[in-house]
């Protein structure tokens, strides 16, 4: 009876057993395979929020020019090195004339369009399509001109429309821009992110069948990767460009799991769900780990506490250095970016070759702050808004708690502070239509050059494509910057520029912050370079490094061990 | 059995009533426009706004409305969805099956080890694995599946790295929808990574199905046991056990089955309790199920989504209840005789 008992007890156990074999089974019956594994071939990368667009001629967002400008396209002329030199890409070579002005590009021959479920190219780049490209930014009757907004903000900024007299086809791989004006950062324009070149055929195409939308949903590129499917808020998949004019990239397929929530990511990464992630948090957990690398660059980029100076009270500059020297920005780098920014004295980062040493760090004074609110007629306190935005930014991590502790600052002066935010894109537009006080914001640089922090942060023609959401409008500053873009000479050009910022730091419409390090997370076994010192993320040289043998074969004795195991049964 | 079936049949036509009664009335209880409610369409012209007040009868009265709603019901229009404005029942097709695959693994685990679990402890009545058995399953009962959840994330996925933590299966594999149960799907799909998506799918099952099948195992093991200790006390039990039949034959031959005969019962009525746990599983695990849409809609409020998406859900579980009913009338006889529904 009792062995009976025994019998049927271990009789259950064995059913069950045999279960979890099976299970575990299906879990190791792999390894066999002499090709890399799907994984091995693949790269997913978290990303922190979905792209608005996959056309980086329309925005200036981050999170879209990482998912788009790097993976699906290609520009005339990109950075390379760590000198950022001007090196040839669709175009081999280029000429400048004597005076600047026309600007002549020859293209190399052998550039394939991507071919998708959606589009086959029929032709190989040609000049046309450099001409579709730049046509649709700075011609208002291209027909492509208004499809999608009409809103190209990043050559708004810099007055491309106003600078280019005209684009003339040589031949299919000639190309000439002629200029109204000689600008120094006209070269540099071209080769950010958002000056990429699109398909001409594929626009043709797209009028006939009428669907002119598609071409910035449905994107057709030169770049590394082609696009597969996209699901809203979900995941973008590309596929490798098999046709790249270059090398082709090493990993087969890269996929965005688009994770907003900060914490998902960090949970993603360390169970081994995504092999990169974006703007991680608890970089001293991901440093503990042996498995994982953080990554970072100081990033070319200012986050700043910025004052409409079209609203009382802060049209009035002393209200605004009074608030400026109400601020505690020590504690802010502190607590905000743990440490992990640097002091901004100016808006653009001291490792910029424009940066004068001669510009004073403003002092946190708040006895000095209350008498000059004093002088300006409001020693009784006032109550203002600060716009918070709603994203983390590498610029700004933490808008609201930033807000917080200059809402504690002002306190101490008699200023009540009311928190606003809203939801990332009805932030933006309301800010682009004034109808805040003061915002919490900041710029990434698009390239190297120093006036792409002058001019689209807080030139006149900026307030009217909306990054000037200061409103601020000097001559003098404008002045000074038009003087600088119009000569080649460094040294001149630094000393326009130095001058420009003191009228900025006189002014003071805004109040630099700091200048964040970008971080990234990522796998041990992924290599290459994937941040870039400014603009986007890049997955083009990016491949995983296959593990060793050894563990392998272990893997292979243990799901043999299972096997026997389940030949006893 | 005739009757038998009428009368669950008559009992579904009359709850469904009551709950499509109840999922239009929703739509004059939450804030908005009714029609709008219904329809879901947000930002729709004059003449559209007055065709679909015409479809729903809007100038009519009331009872009137409701027919022409449960109309649009039985043709499968659900309105649309505030949020993304697509079809509702189109989402709630892509979405439903993964919480059915969720539920059904969890219920089979829960099934698998709760119910021998039961046994033995029944077996051995008031010995130390009966209160071991029994106390486990207490403790697990207790157990909330958010904090259960979290710290099986904690735990195996992070701190081991076994098993991953969010989704139905890595974003790597393209697995084209057409049954809508994933392990299905891949076994159809033609792609070159058949077995490593099925082993990827698998590993993400895993855990979610294991949190959700803990409190349904443990109130398995609850009920195997008491069925199993009243089985073993009849006296058909004690007349086989005198004419000296085995330990064995007694259990499998004679108890076993008479004792899972009055757990089936349960069992339907058990899934009713296991989605709603699937339901907060889904979220911490970023299940793609109904469960999780439903909690989406209603923070981002989708009218439209909640109501409809309640009336899937509600319906579904009947079905399941009813189906169960038929299944344990099919095996015991006995039971063939009850004309009323439970």
């Amino acid at each position: 009876m009792i062995l009976n008992k025994v019998i049927t007890t271990t009789g259950v156990g064995l059913l069950k057993y045999s279960a979890l074999v099976v299970i575990i089974l299906l879990l190791c019956a792999c390894g066999d395979s002499n090709k890399l594994s799907l994984s091995q071939r693949s790269i997913i990368y978290c990303s922190e929020g979905s792209p608005e667009t996959f056309n980086p001629q329309l925005v200036t967002s981050g999170t879209t020019i990482d998912a788009t400008s790097h993976q699906l396209y290609d520009r005339l002329i990109t950075y390379k090195g760590k000198e950022n030199i001007l090196s040839p890409a669709l175009a081999k070579s280029w000429h400048v004339t004597k005076d600047g002005k026309k600007i002549t590009f020859y293209l190399r021959q052998d550039v394939a369009f991507h071919q998708t479920d959606y589009f086959t190219p029929s032709r190989k780049l040609t000049a046309d399509d450099v001409l579709f490209s730049f046509s649709r930014i700075i011609d208002k009757e291209h027909p492509y001109h208004h499809i999608s907004g009409g809103h190209y903000p990043f050559f708004q900024s810099v007055e491309f429309g106003n600078l280019i007299e005209k684009i003339e086809k040589i031949n299919d791989y000639t190309i000439r821009f002629q200029l109204k004006h000689a600008d120094s950062t006209f070269l540099a324009n071209l080769a950010t992110d958002f000056a990429i070149i699109l398909s001409q055929e594929y626009a043709e195409q797209l009028a006939l069948k009428k669907k002119e939308h598609d071409i910035d949903l449905h994107p057709i590129g030169t770049g590394p990767f082609k696009l597969k499917e996209y699901h809203i808020g979900s995941f973008i998949r590309y596929y490798r460009h098999d046709d790249y004019w270059q090398d082709q990239a090493k990993i087969e397929q890269l996929v965005y799991d688009i994770s907003p929530s900060k914490t998902s990511r960090l949970t993603k990464l360390l169970a081994k769900e995504c092999d990169v992630s974006s703007y991680p948090i608890a970089h001293g957990k991901i440093k503990e780990r042996q498995d994982l690398e953080l990554d970072s660059v100081t990033a070319l980029n200012i986050g700043y506490f910025g004052f409409n100076t079209k609203k009382a009270p802060f049209n009035n500059k002393l209200v605004r250095l009074a608030v400026s020297l109400a601020i505690n920005k020590q504690a802010l780098i502190d607590t905000v970016y743990q440490g992990q920014a640097e002091m901004a004295n100016s808006i653009i980062p001291k490792s910029s070759w424009a940066y004068d040493d001669s510009i004073q760090m403003q002092e946190y004074n708040p006895i000095q702050a209350k008498a000059l609110l004093e002088v300006a007629g409001l020693a009784q306190g006032f109550t203002m808004d600060i716009w918070a935005m709603p994203v983390q930014r590498s610029y700004n991590p933490n808008a609201v708690t930033m807000a917080k502790l200059i809402q504690a600052d002002l306190k101490e002066i008699g200023i009540t502070v009311n928190i606003i935010s809203y939801e990332w894109t009805t932030f933006l537009r309301k800010l682009a239509q004034g109808e805040h006080q003061t915002f919490l914001l900041g710029w990434y640089a698009d390239h190297p050059d120093p006036d792409n922090f002058f001019s689209p942060m807080l030139s006149c023609s900026a307030t009217e494509t909306g990054n000037n959401r200061t409103f601020w409008c000097n001559k003098e500053y404008d002045a000074l910057l038009q003087q600088a873009l119009q000569t080649n000479n460094i040294k001149k050009r630094k000393s326009y520029y130095a001058a420009a910022m003191k009228v900025i730091n006189e002014e003071l419409p805004l109040l630099p912050i700091a200048h964040s390090k970008r971080y990234q997370a990522r796998d041990k076994a992924v290599k290459g370079k994937i941040l870039a010192d400014f603009g986007g993320i890049s997955f083009y040289q990016v491949y995983k490094e296959s593990p060793t043998q050894n563990p392998e074969e272990s893997e292979n004795e243990g799901s043999s061990n299972n096997l026997n195991v389940e030949a006893k049964h | 059995m005739l009757i038998f079936t009428l009368r669950r049949l008559n009992l579904f036509i009359f709850t469904m009533l009551v709950l499509t009664l109840l999922s239009f009335s929703l739509s004059f209880l939450f804030p908005g426009d009714p029609v709008i409610n219904l329809s879901g369409q947000l930002n729709s012209t004059e003449q559209q706004l007055a065709v679909i007040n015409q479809s729903y009868r809007m100038q009519d009265n009331i009872i009137w409305q409701y027919f022409a709603y449960i109309q649009h019901i039985i043709q499968g229009d659900f309105g649309l969805s505030m949020s993304s404005q697509s079809p509702v029942i189109d989402e709630i097709m892509i979405l439903l099956p993964a919480t059915i695959e969720l539920s059904l693994v969890a219920l089979l685990i829960a099934m698998f080890t709760g119910i021998p679990l039961g046994f033995i402890a029944a077996i051995k009545h008031n010995k130390t694995s009966d209160n071991i058995i029994l106390s486990v399953a207490m403790f697990g009962y207790s157990i909330p599946v958010f904090w259960l959840g979290l710290l099986a994330i904690l735990f195996f996925s992070i701190g081991l790295g076994w098993l991953p933590s969010a989704g139905r299966i890595s974003l790597l594999f393209e697995i084209e929808m057409v049954t809508g149960i994933q392990f299905f799907d891949i076994l159809m799909s033609n792609s070159p990574d058949k077995w490593q998506a099925f082993q990827d799918a698998t590993a993400h099952i895993i855990l979610p199905a294991c949190v959700v099948a803990l409190a349904p195992a443990t109130i398995f093991v609850r009920l195997a046991r008491a069925s199993m200790i009243e089985v073993l006390e009849t006296s058909y039990i004690r007349a086989v056990k005198a004419k000296g039949l085995s330990f064995q034959q007694i259990i499998f031959r004679h108890a076993l089955r008479n004792a899972l005969i009055k757990i089936i019962r349960h069992v339907g009525l058990q899934f009713a309790n296991l989605v709603t746990i699937a339901m907060v599983t889904e979220v911490i695990f970023s299940w793609p199920g109904i469960g999780r849409w439903l909690i989406e809609s209603i923070y981002q409020r989708d009218y439209t989504a909640i109501q409809s998406g309640l009336l899937v859900l509600s319906c579904f579980i009947f079905i399941v209840h009813i189906l169960t009913d038929f299944i344990y009338a099919a095996l015991n006889p006995l039971a063939r005789g009850n004309k009323h529904g439970s």
